[in-house]
């Protein structure tokens, strides 16, 4: 009698090397001939580069003391940047007066936190607060001169407080600014629009070096003799008008990308044109473009290195300038380590966030 | 017909825009009045004539690096080109640099290799996030000002030579009849571009296709070619060799150059990669698959398929990046390098005090590449357009 079996023979298991960490390599490193070699090469690059800089940055590396008799010459020496960080942070602004800077950004980051963390209430009023209240507190702590807080002149501020104070003010200026110039260039009134082209193209098409230097040098002839402006404002004005072409762009793409009925619908209620501004388009157009304002943010934080050339002491420029201390000539590297090291967890972070923004405001509105 | 209310003339939207654009055109007229008559106030205090009669008046000092000839003895006129050209040169060879790096990194970041993309996108990941100044002090201040000195130079055999004072290369030296082969260079492109125009309209008219390409390469290589042996051309080569304390001979490149161009395509080179990377992968993978099932070899289909229909993305966004390289390329003032931004608006506006017109100028300038980049792009999108179906 003949047995038949009805049931499937179980599935055998993959080849071996098609699964696991072989088969993962085998896949995505060695594919096939050109892939194997380019492998080789990548790995040989990366022993070339990794052990002797790990070595040099942690190993050998000498952090504690207070002078370069500390270092061994053998890895980085983070004493200089470790002796020197209070003028890396806060410049030459006085010790003393050390905490006005901390609890001025703190309270800033704790706004911004709780304007961006999604559950906490009443997002309107800390709004409203931040816009209005916080820059006259702000200044207070910074400049000082009322309260019983000593003046502090603007030639003492430096370091990463100075970078971040003309990176926010610069933002928080431009981005108004920005809009009106975006809707200037979308408006039906000729003159209106050509004025904002011109604006935009005109900021847009000149390196921030020559704003700089055109308002570190002809501010003081434009404006009148008795008007001393300071050598900060000056710099944080060019900024402004730079970085508020550039936010004018990213809005108008936010306002283009608002489909055409939204405006219709919000005539056909008859709506007045700013009231149609304010309630109906400018609250998507923004909600769309908060991940290209916070894309130009980076390029502006990046950007503010460039105050150096007309001569303010922010973060790269204090290490700079902490060079040509005979006591520590030698330690470059350590000093751009360091500061580039700021500069990329900011960055990265920040561009990081605005991909998430990204993802998570991609409600279909755009088109 | 009574009962409907009359409308005021300022309801009336045109009577509105009118008004506001008067408005608009009154306060921009006092704005530039006030700034007028307040600069002509300051500037007759301190004593500045304005207009352009500086830029014929001898300089005095002297640039590190000019394409042209110059010296003390020449005007400010001259320092304006001289700076101008310092700023072409360097951007020409960060372009150049800047798109290399870019395609590379770019196609490698979507390679099916994992380590590659891996390290391409660190790559990515690093540089874009660093401000470029910092990046232009660490090549110049902590690798070009610590190489050693011309005694002890590094070499790549024995041609070229880096240290301290700037990087060393062969320089070419034409004989006498050396102008034939460039002409027959140029010939050759000339009717390679009309043998490719000419193929083209036959391809479309009869099918038949023309190895354009081979042909073309043989004509561009072998025509002079053949000329610099028939009429002894002579080409030889001015080594940089080490005399005294400096070398001499061949072309110097001064470190300030090797810097600036070298941080400008690395830093440009990453946004590239991603434009690059984002081109590739704007062409839907539909269009891939579609010409591979026409049987067209995977060459074939890049070229054809992918590339094209990725160039209509990438073109646009890459010339923004050549222009935001050229306008970058006005850094090099930070370490020194002589370009316009350092010898007119820097050297310049301290020697005469014109600053009005000083930086006017210079920002012209950059206006006016600008404004002719985004033309090229315009006129660059419309051509596409057409090309849409």
């Amino acid at each position: 009698m003949a047995v038949y079996i009805t049931t499937p023979s179980p599935a055998l298991p993959p080849p071996s090397t098609s699964v696991g960490v072989l088969g993962w390599m085998r896949k995505n490193l060695f594919s096939s001939f050109a892939n194997s070699i380019l492998t080789l090469i990548g790995v040989y690059l990366l022993f070339l580069i990794i052990p002797p800089t790990i070595n040099w940055a942690l190993f050998q590396a000498d952090w504690v003391g207070t002078s370069r008799e500390a270092c061994s010459g053998e890895g980085a020496c983070w004493v200089f940047v470790t002796v020197r960080f209070q003028q890396f942070m806060f410049g030459f602004y006085p010790p003393s007066e050390y905490w006005r800077v901390v609890v001025a950004f703190s309270l800033v980051g704790f706004l911004i936190a709780w304007l961006l963390i999604e559950e906490t209430p009443k997002k309107g009023l800390v709004g409203i607060f931040t816009i209005f209240c916080y820059p006259v507190i702000a200044y207070l702590l910074f400049y000082g001169g009322a309260l019983g807080l000593p003046v502090v002149e603007t030639h003492k501020w430096g370091g990463l407080m100075l970078t971040l104070i003309l990176a926010t003010i610069g933002m928080f200026c431009a981005l108004p600014i920005g809009i009106v110039l975006a809707l200037g260039r979308r408006s039906t009134m000729p003159i209106a629009k050509s004025l904002s082209v011109v604006f935009i193209e005109f900021w847009r098409g000149v390196p921030l070096i020559t704003v700089l230097f055109m308002s570190s040098v002809m501010l003081p002839i434009f404006m009148p003799e008795e008007l001393q402006i300071d050598k900060l404002l000056r710099a944080l004005i060019g900024i402004v008008f730079f970085q508020s072409a550039y936010m004018a762009e990213v809005v108008r793409g936010g306002l283009q990308a608002i489909p055409k009925g939204q405006y219709e619908a919000a005539e056909a209620l008859g709506l007045s044109y700013w009231k149609c501004t304010f309630f109906i388009i400018l609250p998507q157009a923004l909600k769309l473009v908060i991940p290209g304002i916070v894309n130009t943010f980076i390029a502006l934080f990046k950007d503010t290195t460039l105050v150096l050339i007309i001569g303010l002491f922010d973060l790269l420029a204090v290490v700079q300038s902490a060079f040509a201390d005979a006591k520590w000539i030698g330690y470059s590297v350590e000093g751009y380590v360091f500061v580039a090291g700021i500069y990329w967890i900011s960055c990265f972070s920040m561009s990081r966030y605005s991909q998430y923004l990204e993802r998570k405001l991609h409600t279909g509105h755009a088109r | 017909m009574s009962n409907i209310k009359k409308q005021f003339w300022w309801n009336n939207s045109q009577h509105r825009a009118l008004f506001f654009q008067v408005l608009l055109v009154a306060m921009l007229v006092g704005f530039f009045w006030f700034i007028g008559s307040n600069t002509l106030t300051n500037l007759n205090n301190r004593g500045i004539s304005t207009g352009f009669g500086f830029l014929s008046q001898v300089s005095g000092f002297g640039i590190i690096q000019h394409l042209v000839p110059f010296d003390e003895t020449y005007t400010f006129g001259r320092t304006f080109l001289v700076g101008l050209l310092n700023t072409l040169i360097v951007s020409a060879v960060g372009v150049v640099f800047a798109t290399i790096i870019g395609v590379v990194v770019g196609i490698a970041r979507l390679s099916n290799n994992w380590l590659i993309a891996k390290l391409a996108t660190v790559y990515i990941e690093i540089f874009r996030n660093i401000p470029l100044l910092l990046q232009m002090f660490f090549w110049y201040f902590a690798v070009l000002r610590t190489l050693p000195a011309p005694k002890q130079s590094w070499s790549a055999g024995d041609v070229v030579f880096l240290n301290i004072r700037g990087l060393y290369l062969p320089e070419p030296v034409f004989g006498p009849h050396f102008n034939y082969v460039f002409w027959c260079i140029g010939l050759a492109i000339v009717a390679t571009l009309f043998i490719s125009r000419w193929a083209k309209r036959r391809q479309d008219l009869t099918g038949k296709q023309f190895k354009t390409k081979t042909v073309g390469m043989g004509l561009i290589i072998g025509l002079p070619a053949i000329v610099f042996f028939l009429v002894d051309a002579s080409l030889s080569w001015n080594m940089p060799a080490l005399k005294g304390f400096n070398f001499q001979g061949g072309i110097t490149v001064i470190p300030e150059f090797t810097a600036l161009a070298t941080a400008l395509s690395i830093y440009t080179g990453a946004f590239i990669a991603e434009v690059v990377r984002s081109g590739i992968l704007s062409v839907n993978s539909g269009q891939t698959e579609a010409a591979s099932s026409l049987g067209l070899h995977k060459s074939r289909v890049l070229k054809l398929v992918v590339i094209p229909q990725a160039m209509r993305v990438i073109i646009p966004q890459l010339t923004s990046q050549y222009l935001n390289l050229v306008k970058n390329s006005s850094l090099a003032t930070a370490i020194g390098y002589p370009d316009l931004v350092a010898v007119f608006a820097g050297t310049t506006l301290n020697q005469t005090g014109q600053a009005i017109e000083v930086i006017a100028m210079t920002m012209g300038v950059y206006l006016f590449i600008s404004l002719l980049i985004s033309g090229f792009m315009n006129w660059y999108n419309k051509k596409m357009l057409l090309v849409e179906r």
